[in-house]
């Protein structure tokens, strides 16, 4: 192997996380020299960052895969598809978070600054194309979760959560990179493309195999797969509904592809010993997140039981496999960001200063105090929920479709079933909102402008992205070229 | 102009951006909002009769068809067309729901404009449904129907409305997710959602037999065919007399829409095989809860025990055909009994729709559907009296009204598949007659029972339009059943045809 030679070209492949790498670190040092009063600016320029980032992300994409630094970054369709939705869910959370710290005392430009390092991190485990770069996206979010997670640092269940997912999250960086060790111990190499290659022709398979199986583990750990997802409600519950936001939405998109590169790319020749693997953790999410959904009162521990059922669906497409398993599970990576931002958008709406929307109480009465508002909130459930014509229901159609064509009968049947058992827990809200009346005062919603307009069109996106999947979906199936 | 509108797509979409258009006039417009609501299912009506008019009625082909793609890289298209059982309950569909806006013109107090909004919406998607080639879109519109009526149950219902109404909820979904799989097995083994393309898809025996008991869980739900009907007592009880008018004639039709073009050609070797529990379920729904209804002491939910038992005629109908087709080559008695369903759904739609107004009138002036609570509304509430005991006697299947024909037809047809099955089925006739005149009896005739019974008013002006017209249709199909006969006679005998070749 040629020493690699740097070459000025790789950088203009680089050139979006360049950029939010050099933002990052600019609103940091913008911060130091602006009055406390005028921080709404960081919040702006923060949002037009990640506007111009989809802009750079746009203006370079092309068809083929184009890969940097000898082949330790890979820039795809996959990649840029997966950014540019990254981007967007990341937006809306800024917008959503706004008035919540604000009305907390929480507004504080470290937010948007581990934010988009959170952003840069995902971005370098989407366009990984070594073992190295994938753990360091990895390591950069993880860290940024944990500090955001703790930001209310007050809060001792803020502080709680964060020291769970500190401790449980190295664990999982821990059997990842045990993991990985292995993968590069029975292929000698750290390139992903050149372990699928010499994976089949490996002298010792079994530490191949065991590699895969801790890398599994570990992204099983990060996506919140059970039986490995332990610390997800508590994180979600924990952290500020502002940082669940975002915890919960733009990351599943960064797993997608961690779990797309390290399981088809790097071992996709040990698809026989993982898949039935992926299956059983599919299966054992779908059960458990609806049936320990139904028993919830608080909403955010819902949606993180919501979360784990979802992410049972998610798996569904690996199980299938192939191109078309591949595209259906992206499809609905990208679908639940947009759900999750919307629905913990949902929970930012009807809070206020000194009132968190907590519990399902808080949803009470919401029809009668202002409709429009229960029926956007309306769209959210049901996208989750998985009916049609929303866009919850075509990412579900697809997965299902996947573990069908995988000849994984019984686990589709398992996840329609368990589906049904999901909608319960949805319908509870639905209930709350629209035939409920409220013993104390009905909920309301929070008075800032950017965040009702925000949500309508975040909502309005489930609706219209369903009806009008085939741009999302035709993204997604180029994303990964059958053959 | 309107020729050139994709009729279709309009009958769909008129009412479904109406609805939204009525939603955001808002409450202070309340009274607009419902003029324009009334205005747009009338314009809908008229547009359903445009189908009526320009449809070819010898021809067993999908018509007026429209096609676009819509997910191509699923092959998922939007895909609409007619027949002429699909114009029938496009028709109803129409007819019905602007009968429902009318009747619930001051029932509704709380956000009327939203509940004519959502009545509106679930009319477009019901349409849909009626008219999806696509066996995805047909899904799409099948479960989005759920939403609406879920809130039309929930906030504007009874007492236990929340129970119902995710009673109601969780009953259907469960039962289409397993219509969802099948759908994707027919996917993926075609390569297209295309209905048409499914019917002559060969597939072996036990392929059709799950696919047969994943259609037979979608709809039998609908239907609803015991034991999966306790779900609709509640919903009738629990709705607003508009949500119950709308169940009871429309939606539960979907259940037997689905039977005909799902069950029977796509998987009919399938269906042949079981028919014996299907007709078994079904005469079951005709004699045992025509003995529940017999005892219920709430009028709407006696109504809607009934529904099921009329309904159980449908379900009948559709699954003795195989015995006359495969075993004697009867083939016209086939297309008899297919006819005789097919009318007793449309009779039914009618009588139900019919029954459940008439509950709905006496209750918003008494606030009460208990049967003890009445007794000779007749002396306070004579117009109404007549039209109440004219349908009443349609439900019990008397001759010169449309409940007669289509149960006449049914019991004609299955004494050719078998005697004993025509005489169970004929059972309902007495039953039918015997819970529905002990209430009318009981309700009706008598003595001014109570103060408040003395106080009430006779209907007005738009009670009796409402009501009138539900009268003419009961009446003009029951003694001149021929156009509706005509009008489903190419498609039925087509699917007649199409039973004879096994797919095996």
């Amino acid at each position: 192997m040629t020493a690699p030679a740097f070459n000025p070209a790789d950088l203009h492949v680089i050139l979006p996380e360049l950029f939010i790498c050099a933002a990052a670190f600019t609103l940091l040092m913008t911060d130091l020299f602006i009055d406390a009063r005028r921080r709404a600016l960081i919040h702006f320029l923060a949002i037009a960052v990640l506007a111009s980032a989809v802009l750079l992300t746009v203006r370079d994409m092309v068809p083929e895969t184009v890969t940097a630094f000898s082949g330790m970054f890979v820039r795809d369709i996959a990649g840029d598809v997966l950014k540019i939705g990254i981007y967007a869910v990341t937006a809306f959370a800024f917008i959503y978070a706004k008035p919540y710290l604000s009305e907390r005392g929480l507004f504080k430009s470290e937010f948007y600054v581990l934010c988009l390092f959170a952003v840069l991190g995902m971005m370098l485990m989407v366009s990984a194309g070594n073992l190295t770069v994938l753990y360091l996206g990895l390591e950069l979010l993880a860290l940024s979760s944990y500090g955001l997670v703790a930001f209310d640092r007050d809060n001792p269940r803020a502080s709680e959560a964060a020291m769970k997912y500190f401790v449980l999250g190295a664990i999982a960086s821990g059997l990842l990179l045990y993991g990985m060790s292995m993968l590069y111990g029975a292929t000698g190499s750290l390139q992903i493309e050149a372990i699928h290659a010499a994976s089949g022709l490996t002298a010792a398979p079994m530490m191949f195999t065991l590699g895969v199986v801790f890398v599994l583990a570990g992204i099983a750990f990060k996506l919140g797969a059970v039986p490995f997802h332990m610390w997800l409600p508590d994180v979600y519950q924990g952290a500020p509904t502002a940082v669940t936001a975002f915890i919960a939405s733009a990351p599943k998109m960064a797993a997608f592809a961690m779990a797309y590169r390290l399981l088809e790319s790097a071992s996709g020749t040990a698809a026989g010993d993982w898949i039935p693997l992926v299956a059983g953790l599919s299966a054992m999410s779908l059960v458990l997140g609806n049936l320990m959904g139904l028993v919830q009162a608080s909403f955010k521990r819902l949606l993180a039981y919501s979360t784990i059922s979802h992410v049972g669906f998610l798996l569904l497409g690996f199980v299938g496999g192939g191109a078309g398993g591949y595209a259906a599970s992206m499809f609905y990576a990208i679908s639940y960001g947009i759900m999750a931002v919307a629905a913990f958008g949902s929970l930012i709406l009807l809070s206020r200063a000194g009132f968190e929307a907590d519990d399902i109480d808080g949803f009470r009465g919401l029809w009668s105090k202002s409709p429009g508002y229960a029926f956007l909130i309306l769209f959210v459930i049901a996208s989750l929920a998985g009916i049609p014509p929303f866009l919850g229901f075509f990412a579900k159609l697809q997965v299902i479709q996947a573990a069908l064509v995988g000849g994984y009968q019984w686990l589709a049947i398992l996840a329609v079933v368990s589906a049904v058992v999901g909608a319960f827990y949805y319908l509870k809200l639905i209930r709350a909102m629209f035939f409920e009346k409220s013993e104390a005062e009905p909920a309301e919603i929070n008075a800032d402008m950017h965040l009702r307009a925000a949500f309508a069109v975040n909502a309005s996106a489930l609706l219209l992205l369903g009806i009008f999947s085939n741009s999302l979906l035709s993204w997604c199936l180029r994303a990964f070229p059958s053959g | 102009m309107v020729s050139q509108l994709p009729l279709l797509s309009t009958l769909i979409w008129l009412p479904v951006l109406g609805g939204l258009l009525v939603f955001l006039l808002g409450d202070r417009r309340a009274g607009a909002a419902k003029i324009l609501a009334l205005a747009i299912s009338v314009v809908t009506f008229a547009l359903s009769v445009q189908l009526y008019a320009g449809i070819d009625q010898g021809s067993a082909a999908m018509q007026f068809v429209e096609l676009v793609p819509w997910l191509p890289a699923f092959n998922i298209n939007y895909s609409l067309g007619v027949d002429g059982i699909s114009v029938a309950l496009i028709l109803l569909t129409a007819f019905t729901t602007v009968l429902v806006l009318m009747g619930s013109w001051h029932s509704i107090e709380n956000r009327a404009h939203q509940y004519f909004a959502a009545m509106l919406v679930l009319e477009g998607l019901m349409i849909g449904v009626f008219s999806a080639l696509d066996a995805m879109l047909f899904y799409i519109f099948f479960e989005g129907m759920l939403i609406p009526m879920f809130i039309i149950i929930g906030i504007w219902g009874g007492p236990r409305r929340i129970y119902a109404s995710i009673k109601f909820f969780l009953y259907t979904f469960l039962g289409s997710v397993f219509m969802l799989i099948g759908l994707i097995y027919l996917y993926l083994k075609s390569g297209s959602f295309d209905l048409a393309l499914w019917a002559d898809l060969p597939l072996n025996a036990s392929e059709q037999m799950w696919l047969f008991f994943a259609f037979l869980a979608a709809f039998s739900v609908k239907v609803p065919m015991v034991p999966v009907h306790t779900w609709l007592p509640d919903a009738h009880v629990e709705a607003p007399t508009g949500g119950s008018v709308i169940l009871a004639a429309i939606m539960l039709k979907i259940g037997g829409y689905g039977f005909l073009r799902f069950s029977l050609p796509i998987v009919p070797d399938a269906s042949q095989e079981w028919a014996w529990l299907v007709i078994a379920l079904s005469l079951v729904a005709v004699v045992y809860i025509g003995f529940v209804a017999l005892v219920q002491e709430d009028m709407k939910k006696l109504i809607a025990y009934s529904s099921i038992a009329h309904m159980g005629f449908v379900t009948l109908a559709s699954f003795i055909v195989f015995s006359m087709v495969r075993a004697d080559g009867n083939l016209e008695g086939a297309r008899l009994s297919l006819q005789g369903g097919m009318v007793q759904m449309i009779s039914h739609g009618f009588i139900s729709g019919a029954m459940f107004s008439c509950v709905g009138v006496l209750y918003d002036r008494m606030h009460s559907r208990m049967i003890k609570d009445y007794g000779g509304v007749i002396n306070t509430m004579p117009w109404f009296a007549g039209f109440f005991v004219l349908f009443a006697m349609a439900n019990a299947g008397l001759p010169g009204t449309s409940g007669f024909v289509g149960e006449f037809m049914v019991i004609i047809a299955s004494f050719q598949a078998h005697p004993l099955i025509a005489f169970f089925a004929a059972v309902t006739l007495v039953l039918g007659a015997a819970y529905t005149l002990w209430m009318v009896k009981r309700v009706i005739f008598g003595d001014v029972a109570n103060r408040h019974v003395a106080e009430l008013t006779d209907i007005n002006a738009r009670e009796a339009w409402m009501l009138g017209l539900f009268a003419v249709g009961v009446i003009a199909l029951g003694v001149y059943p021929k156009p509706l006969v005509d009008l489903m006679d190419a498609p039925i005998a087509a699917l007649v045809d199409h039973l004879v070749q096994t797919k095996l």
